[in-house]
């Protein structure tokens, strides 16, 4: 097991450090010059020995390779410089608008969990039943819907035309219903149908069939042993889809003034503020490694023959 | 194991209905200047958010311009820009691909050591990054999704590639002294058809939905131009007053989406190719 956690870490070193250099790249072919946005962000004439002197004070005199080097440095102790607009490091930043979108994530996971195990479950028992149709729908409009328009739904509905819920801000928990909701349908669209799929699979499964001829119930079938095998895949498929968590934040947090970290980076993308962007990217390629990590180990920890066959091939 | 919806869904009429759609949608967009009875541009604030007219079908926004005009110039933007999304990426992806998958060794690993770096990061987050690099623009947008898109279809015609490259017929092919070149074009390309068929309609989907986030958020297309994303964010400034305007554009966004992707499911099911998950 060691080992085997041991070689899953060896192998994203490669793609980490893909990650950086991207991140890296991006900024060198971009078509601004930091020193010029940085001066032009703080309000300040761009004289060009104001520019050489900025250019020295962030290294960019310095060979390439150098530079890189010193980036890796400054991301390994989370200095992603200071924002050309605020002056602060961009980390405190980031730091400061964090727990909003990591709450605003969590709720949606958990709330798009709550709907998804259900109704998949639920489609899959009772095929062709109306609430096999249902799941089918919502996983259709979950998948087309954009999610900007979707909250903006919501928002006419419940805010604007019932006057139930608040509009925008973030503090109470109703300020948390009408985010959660526009954040969670996509990831519940992917979840029932994974959900369905997989409990289908189990069905035809010969212990299932003989566990019926014991003259077990239904439903204890059902939830303990079916369910047991038929969620992990929906484990990993929460990991797989954390990539729409993340983007959906961005455009959650935008149509309902969410003071997260989406928000401060499209802010950042419109004031050209490079380190938040350089920052958000490098953070994003992260989770998405650590997730696809995390859910490896989970599938390994609950089904151990995906362990025996590594050994075997090896 | 019969299934009821499954067969609805997945079958030779939905595909055709689906495709009457999009088909649909495309002749609207190509044909917009003939059909379109205003001017999508041209604002008259004498008539500025207007209710349905004879004049007006769907009425007039807070500048005073014509929705059904500005609707049906919007889908040129989005449907637009998607089939050259589809049409860049692909040919990129086929053609990295297939280099990739054809001549292994250090240059096939390179290749996919890329294609994994950049599939390392969420999608549309590299497309803002992007865009954040080089400013907002539809250009920018452009070729930031192109960018990012190609490498799917890459990863496909590789994988298809190197298991193609073993078949008994490729080998002929190549003892009977075929060049290399022209069995990819003559043997390779025809059997990648269909699942880059089936990827690229559900791609179709996933761009228009792309374009018009990016469009909202204010980075894609730039005023006084019509795009469906930026209609929307346009409209929720009147969200109290006149709701139809965000309105009109998402249900079109929704519609078309939801044909991509039911048409997409329903072709790999019938070509026998498994789906694939961006």
């Amino acid at each position: 097991m060691i080992r085997y956690i041991g070689k899953r870490m060896m192998a994203i070193i490669p793609i980490v450090f893909i990650a950086t250099l991207v991140t890296f790249a991006l900024i060198h072919i971009s078509p601004v010059d930091p020193a010029e946005a940085y001066l032009t962000a703080a309000h300040i004439y761009p004289t060009p020995e104001l520019l050489e002197q900025k250019r020295h004070e962030f290294g960019l005199d310095r060979p390439l390779f150098e530079q890189y080097l010193n980036t890796l440095q400054r991301m390994a102790r989370f200095d992603f410089g200071t924002s050309y607009l605020t002056n602060q490091p961009v980390w405190n930043e980031v730091k400061a608008r964090l727990p909003a979108t990591v709450e605003l994530a969590a709720w949606s996971m958990l709330f798009s969990a709550l709907v998804s195990i259900p109704l998949g479950v639920l489609a899959a028992v009772y095929r062709n039943s109306w609430i096999d149709l249902l799941s089918r729908a919502i996983s259709y409009f979950g998948a087309s819907i954009p999610q900007f328009w979707l909250g903006y739904l919501l928002i006419f509905f419940f805010s604007v035309r019932l006057d139930l819920l608040p509009v925008e801000g973030r503090g109470d928990w109703q300020n948390l219903i009408l985010p959660t909701v526009t954040l969670s349908l996509v990831l519940i669209a992917v979840y029932t149908r994974m959900l369905r799929t997989s409990v289908l699979e189990q069905l035809q499964e010969s212990y299932v069939q003989y566990a019926r001829t014991r003259g077990i119930r239904e439903r204890s079938i059902m939830l303990k042993h079916v369910l047991k095998i038929a969620i992990a895949p929906l484990i990993t498929g929460m990991g797989m889809n954390m990539g729409k968590l993340l983007t959906g934040t961005i455009i959650v947090e935008q149509v309902f003034s969410w003071p997260g970290f989406g928000r401060y980076f499209v802010e950042a993308i419109f004031n050209r503020d490079i380190p938040v962007i350089q920052c958000y990217i490098f953070f994003a390629a992260c989770l998405f490694i650590v997730c696809n990590l995390i859910v490896d180990l989970i599938q390994t920890a609950m089904d151990p023959r995906i362990l025996a066959k590594g050994r075997a091939e090896h | 194991m019969i299934n009821k919806w499954n067969k609805i869904l997945k079958g030779r009429g939905t595909i055709v209905f689906c495709a009457s759609v999009i088909a649909l949608f495309f002749l609207v967009a190509l044909l917009a200047p003939w059909i379109a009875p205003h001017d999508p541009i041209k604002v008259d604030l004498l008539s500025k958010l207007q209710g349905p007219s004879v004049e007006h079908w769907l009425g007039t926004d807070h500048l005073g311009r014509d929705n059904l005009s500005r609707l049906i110039y919007g889908a040129r933007v989005s449907l637009g820009f998607a089939a050259m999304i589809f049409v860049s990426s692909l040919l990129i992806g086929v053609l990295v691909g297939s280099i990739s998958g054809y001549a292994g060794g250090w240059l096939d690993s390179v290749l996919m050591r890329l294609c994994e770096g950049i599939m390392a990061f969420p999608n549309l987050v590299l497309v803002l990054g992007i865009v954040g690099i080089f400013g907002p623009g539809l250009m920018q947008v452009l070729l930031a999704l192109m960018l990012v898109q190609w490498v799917y279809y890459a990863r496909i015609c590789r994988n298809m590639v190197v298991s193609l490259k073993e078949r008994p017929f490729i080998a002929a092919a190549r003892i009977s002294g075929s060049s290399s070149w022209s069995i990819i074009r003559r043997h390779i390309i025809p059997n990648v058809q269909r699942p880059i068929v089936v990827m690229g309609t559900l791609e179709m989907g996933w761009a228009i939905m792309d374009i018009s986030a990016l469009s909202f958020l204010g980075l894609g297309i730039q005023p006084p131009n019509a795009e469906w994303g930026a209609m929307i964010h346009e409209g929720t400034a009147h969200i109290r007053s006149h709701p139809e305007l965000m309105i009109y554009p998402g249900v079109l966004i929704l519609i078309v989406v939801i044909m991509f992707n039911i048409l997409g499911e329903a072709l790999s099911e019938r070509y026998g190719v498994a789906k694939l998950r961006r």
